[in-house]
C-alpha cells in the first residue's frame, strides 16, 4: 500500500512537473549562469528559492529532477510496453503452436539472454544513432532509447507468457473452444491471452523498475538522452563530474530520486504478485 | 469392549471474514477397539474436519469451540503441542489420502520407518531396523529387508500406501485415522488396501476411523457408519442397517444416488434433499419438443451434412495413435507409447455408447481423436457418414464436425474464468450466427440455461461463483448451443459428489431422450456406464477387448479382462439391498 502510494506520488509529481516545479529548466529566461552551482537552501551560501540547489548551468535541482523523472518514467513505461507487446505476442504464439515456431522463438530469446541486457541496449542504441541522419538524432534520441531498452527486454516477457500459455492451452476450456470450431485467432485472443496476462503484469512492474535503471545507465554512460535534456541519468552524470569539486548535491539528489522511484516500483511489483496470487488470498 | 475414543457434542468453527462457519456442529461419536467406523459424507460435509480435530491438526482459522474429545478416558482438548505430538505418532496413527505426497521422496523407506520407530520407542538402531522389517511384512510387502533401501518413487501407488500404513503403525497406536485412504488409487488396488486395513484392525485390535465420500468403500470395510451432512451427523448405525434401511432423508437420497451395478433404472431416484441444488431438471421444466424448438432446427451448415440419416453417427476404423515419450533423431532410440491401437467401432444414431477402462487405457484419447483434438497416425473417423480427417477447411468436414460436441471431465478448468456465463454459452451461437440478433441470442442462452436446470439469472455471473455440478451444467449448455446431434462425455461426473453426479446423469439422460442425441460416454466407473449406456466397449492398453450390449457385458462378460474388471467393482448390493 505504501509502495503504491509512493509510486503514485512519484508519477503524479513528475507528470505534473510543469505545474509543480518552481522553475522551467527548458526556459533560458529563467536560467542564469550566475546562480550556477549553488548549494541547497539549508546549507550556507544557499538561496531559499533553490530548495535543492542548482546545477552547473544554474538550473534549479528540484525542477530538473521533476522534469528528469518525468522523462525517465516515460521512457521506462514506453520501453516496458514495447517489450511486453513484443514478448507476449511471441511468447503466446510460441506456447500455443509449439513445435518449430516454439523452438525458433525461444532459441532466439535464449541467445539474447546470454548477452547482458544493458550491453545489448548500448549496441542497439549505437546502431540506431548511426542509421539516423545527423539532424534527426537529437529529436529521435528518446525513441531510440525506448526502442533499445524495449528490444533488450522482451525475452523475459516471452518466457513468462509462453509458460502461462502452455498451462492455459492444456485446459479444457481451450479444447472446448476448438471442438466448437472457433478459428485459432479467436481462441488465442479471447481465451488464451486474457488468462496469461496476470503473471505478465507482475513482471511488467518489475520490468518498469529495470527499464528506468537501464535508461539512467544509458544516459549516465552518455549513450542515451542528450545532456541538454534532463533525465535522472544525465543529471547523475553531470553531477558526477563535479563530485570532487564538492558539489555533492548535483549528483546526490537525482540519485536518491532514482533509488526511491525504483524501490517503490519494485515494492508495487511484489505487492501485485501477492495480490494477484489466488493461493495467498 | 472398552471405549477407545469418545467425542461428545464437538463443535468446530472456522472464523472467516464473512463470519463464523460451523464446520462441525454438535458431533458425537464413539469408537471401540477392534472396530472400523466409517465417516461418510459429501465434500464440505465436515468429515475431514472431525478427523483433524481429534489429532489437533486443524488448519489455521479452524478451532474447536465446544464439546470434548476423550481418548482412552483422557481429555485431549486443552493439551499443549508437545503432549499432542506424543499422542499423535504414538497412540493415534494417521493415513492420508495421497501416497504420492505423504512420503518424503528424498529418504529411503527404511530411513523413514526407522526414524519414526526411534522417535516413539526407546530401542537401539538395529532393533528398530528389525521392527521396520516386521512392519513392512505385516502390511504385505514382500522381501521387506531389500525394500528398506528403496526410495518412495520405486514403489507403485498401492505399495506406497502400504508403506504409509506401516508408518502409521510404527508407534503401535491404538487408533488409526484414515482420511480417504484409497481415493487416489485404481479399483483393483483399492480392494487390497481396504482388506489390509480391515485385517490389521482385527488382528491388532485397533480402532479405525475411515473418512470417505465413497459408500462402496464403507460397504466393504466398516462395521459402523456415521453419515455426515453439513457439519452434522445425521445418522449412525451398523453398516447393514444404514445401507439397507436408512432412516434419515439425507442418507436415503445419498444411497439412492449411488449408481447400481445390478440393474438399470430409467433414472436416478430424486436426490433433492440437498437444499438449494434440488433436481430441478426433471420437475419444474417443460419438455423440449424437438420438432418446434430452436434446438431441433438445423442451421444451413448442418443440413448439408444431415443428408445421410442412415449412416452411423460415429464410425471409427483401425484408429491408431502413438505418443512420443522421448524424441531422438534415430528412429530406434525414440520411445513411443501406443495410446490407441487399431480401435474400431460404430455408434448408431441415437445410441448411448460407453467406453470403459482403467486409467491409462486410452479411452480419453479416443474421444479426443474423434473430436479432432489429436490427429491419428492411421485409421479413419467418420461422423454421420462424412470422413472428417481430411482437409479441416472443407465445408463438408466443418459441417460434420458441427454435429459433434464434447463435455469435459474437470468442471473447474473447462470454463474460461474471464468470461461471463452468457458469453461462454453464446460463443458458438454468435460465431455461427445462429440467432437473428443480440436480443435473440440472450433469449436462447436463457432458454438453454433453463433446460440444464440453472435458470436464466445465471447468465450474468462468472464461472467461479458456481459449484462443480453447476459448472458442469454450464458446460452442457455450451455444448448444446451448437445444436449438436452427438455428444461426447469424457468422464463428466468423476469430479463430482454422488448426489450431484446423479443429477447430472439424469440431466444427460433427459436431454438424450428429448433431443434424440447420440452419446459417447467415457468413464472408468462401471455402475455409471451401466446406468447410461446401451452398448459398451471395454478398453485396455489402447485396444478394445470387448464390445457388447450393456446387459450382456454385465451378465456374461466374454473377455478375461472384462470379467476381472467386473469382479473388482465395489458392490453395495452385497451388503445393502
Amino acid at each position: 500500500m505504501i509502495a503504491a502510494f509512493i509510486t503514485v506520488v512519484c508519477i503524479l509529481a513528475t507528470m505534473f512537473a510543469p505545474w509543480i516545479a518552481p522553475f522551467d529548466p527548458f526556459d533560458p529566461a529563467q536560467i542564469s549562469l550566475w546562480d550556477g552551482k549553488l548549494p541547497p537552501s539549508w546549507v550556507e551560501g544557499g538561496q531559499p528559492q533553490y530548495l535543492l540547489g542548482t546545477d552547473n548551468q544554474g538550473r534549479d535541482m528540484l525542477s530538473t529532477i521533476l522534469y528528469g523523472g518525468r522523462l525517465s518514467i516515460l521512457v521506462g513505461l514506453a520501453a516496458v510496453c514495447m517489450g511486453m507487446v513484443l514478448g507476449v505476442t511471441l511468447g503466446v504464439l510460441s506456447g500455443y503452436f509449439g513445435g518449430l515456431t516454439d523452438t525458433i522463438i525461444m532459441r532466439i530469446a535464449d541467445i539474447q539472454l546470454t548477452i547482458p541486457g544493458i550491453l545489448l541496449a548500448i549496441l542497439i542504441n549505437g546502431i540506431g544513432r548511426t542509421v539516423l541522419p545527423l539532424d534527426m538524432r537529437e529529436d529521435f534520441a528518446i525513441f531510440v532509447v525506448i526502442f533499445a531498452i524495449g528490444l533488450s527486454d522482451w525475452p523475459q516477457f516471452a518466457r513468462v507468457a509462453r509458460g502461462a500459455t502452455l498451462v492455459e492451452s492444456q485446459k479444457e476450456y481451450v479444447q472446448a473452444a476448438k471442438v466448437i470450431g472457433l478459428p485459432q485467432r479467436l481462441i488465442i485472443l479471447r481465451h488464451v491471452l486474457p488468462n496469461t496476462l496476470r503473471p505478465v503484469l507482475v513482471i511488467a512492474t518489475i520490468g518498469l523498475a529495470l527499464a528506468v535503471i537501464a535508461e539512467a545507465t544509458l544516459s549516465f554512460l552518455g549513450q542515451g538522452i542528450p545532456p541538454t535534456t534532463p533525465s535522472l541519468g544525465t543529471l547523475i552524470r553531470v553531477g558526477n563530474e563535479y563530485l570532487f569539486s564538492g558539489l555533492w548535491w548535483i549528483t546526490l539528489f537525482p540519485a536518491i530520486a532514482l533509488v526511491v522511484l525504483v524501490f517503490a516500483v519494485n515494492l508495487l511489483g511484489d505487492w501485485m504478485r501477492d495480490a494477484l496470487n489466488p493461493k495467498l488470498r | 469392549m472398552s471405549m477407545l475414543l469418545e467425542i461428545d457434542n464437538l463443535d468446530v468453527d472456522f472464523l472467516t471474514r464473512r463470519g463464523t462457519i460451523n464446520a462441525a456442529k454438535d458431533v458425537s461419536l464413539q469408537v471401540t477397539a477392534g472396530e472400523v467406523l466409517g465417516l461418510v459424507g459429501e465434500s464440505g460435509a465436515g468429515k475431514s474436519t472431525i478427523g483433524n480435530a481429534i489429532i489437533d491438526l486443524l488448519e489455521s482459522p479452524g478451532e474447536v469451540s465446544g464439546g470434548s474429545i476423550r481418548f482412552q478416558g483422557e481429555e485431549l482438548r486443552g493439551k499443549n503441542e508437545d503432549e499432542m505430538r506424543r499422542i499423535r505418532g504414538d497412540r493415534i496413527g494417521m493415513i492420508f489420502q495421497d501416497p504420492q505426497t505423504s512420503l518424503n521422496p528424498l529418504l529411503r523407506i527404511g530411513e523413514q520407518l526407522v526414524e519414526t520407530i526411534l522417535k516413539t520407542k526407546r530401542i537401539g538402531q538395529s532393533e528398530a531396523q528389525k521392527s521396520a522389517i516386521e512392519l513392512l511384512e505385516s502390511v504385505g510387502i514382500t522381501e521387506a529387508r531389500a525394500r528398506l533401501k528403496s526410495y518412495p518413487h520405486q514403489f507403485s501407488g498401492g505399495m506406497r500406501q502400504r508403506v504409509v500404513i506401516a508408518l502409521a503403525l510404527a508407534g503401535d497406536p491404538d487408533l488409526i485415522i484414515a482420511d480417504e485412504p484409497t481415493t487416489a488409487l485404481d479399483v483393483s488396488v483399492q480392494a487390497q488396501i481396504l482388506d489390509l486395513i480391515r485385517g490389521l484392525c482385527k488382528s491388532r485390535n485397533l480402532g479405525v476411523i475411515i473418512v470417505t465420500h465413497d459408500i462402496g468403500v464403507i460397504a466393504n470395510i466398516a462395521d459402523r457408519v456415521a453419515v455426515m451432512f453439513r457439519g452434522n451427523i445425521v445418522e449412525t448405525g451398523e453398516v447393514a442397517q444404514i445401507l439397507g434401511n436408512p432412516q434419515h432423508e439425507y442418507t436415503k437420497s445419498l444411497i439412492a444416488a449411488v449408481p447400481r451395478a445390478d440393474k438399470r433404472l430409467h433414472r436416478f431416484a430424486s436426490v433433492d434433499y440437498i437444499d438449494g441444488t434440488g433436481d430441478q431438471s426433471s420437475a419444474g421444466l417443460q419438455r423440449i419438443d424437438i420438432n418446434t424448438h430452436w434446438l431441433g432446427k438445423k442451421s444451413q451448415l448442418q443440413l448439408t451434412a444431415a443428408q445421410s440419416s442412415e449412416a452411423s453417427a460415429i464410425e471409427v476404423k483401425d484408429l491408431s495413435l502413438a505418443f512420443k515419450l522421448q524424441g531422438a533423431i534415430l528412429k530406434r532410440n525414440r520411445r513411443m507409447l501406443q495410446a490407441v491401437d487399431k480401435v474400431s467401432f460404430a455408434i448408431a444414431q441415437g445410441e448411448a455408447f460407453g467406453l470403459v477402462g482403467e486409467s491409462g487405457s486410452g479411452k480419453s484419447t479416443v474421444a479426443r481423436l474423434i473430436a479432432g483434438l489429436h490427429k491419428p497416425d492411421s485409421g479413419s473417423v467418420e461422423i454421420i457418414g462424412q470422413n472428417v480427417l481430411g482437409n479441416q477447411k472443407d465445408p463438408l468436414v466443418k459441417a460434420a464436425r458441427l454435429n459433434l460436441q464434447m463435455i469435459f471431465q474437470d468442471p473447474y478448468s473447462s470454463l474460461n474464468g474471464r468470461l461471463r456465463v452468457l458469453d461462454i454459452v453464446a460463443e458458438p451461437i454468435r460465431f455461427y450466427k445462429q440467432s437473428d440478433n443480440e436480443k435473440h441470442t440472450r433469449q436462447l442462452v436463457h432458454d438453454l440455461l433453463d433446460h440444464v436446470g440453472l435458470g436464466g439469472s445465471a447468465a450474468l455471473r462468472y464461472p467461479h461463483e458456481f459449484s462443480g455440478g453447476q459448472r458442469q451444467r454450464i458446460s452442457i449448455a455450451r455444448a448444446l448451443a451448437s445444436r449438436p446431434r452427438i455428444l461426447i462425455c469424457d468422464e463428466p461426473t468423476s469430479a463430482l459428489d454422488v448426489s450431484i453426479q446423479a443429477q447430472i446423469l439424469n440431466l444427460l439422460k433427459d436431454l438424450q431422450d428429448e433431443l434424440g442425441l447420440t452419446l459417447l460416454f467415457i468413464s472408468h466407473d462401471l455402475p455409471v456406464i451401466r446406468q447410461m449406456c446401451d452398448r459398451v466397449a471395454v478398453m485396455r492398453n489402447g485396444a478394445i477387448c470387448e464390445i457388447a450390449t450393456t446387459e450382456d457385458l454385465f451378465n456374461s462378460p466374454q473377455h478375461e479382462y472384462s470379467q476381472h474388471l467386473l469382479e473388482l467393482m465395489p458392490r453395495m448390493d452385497v451388503i445393502g439391498g
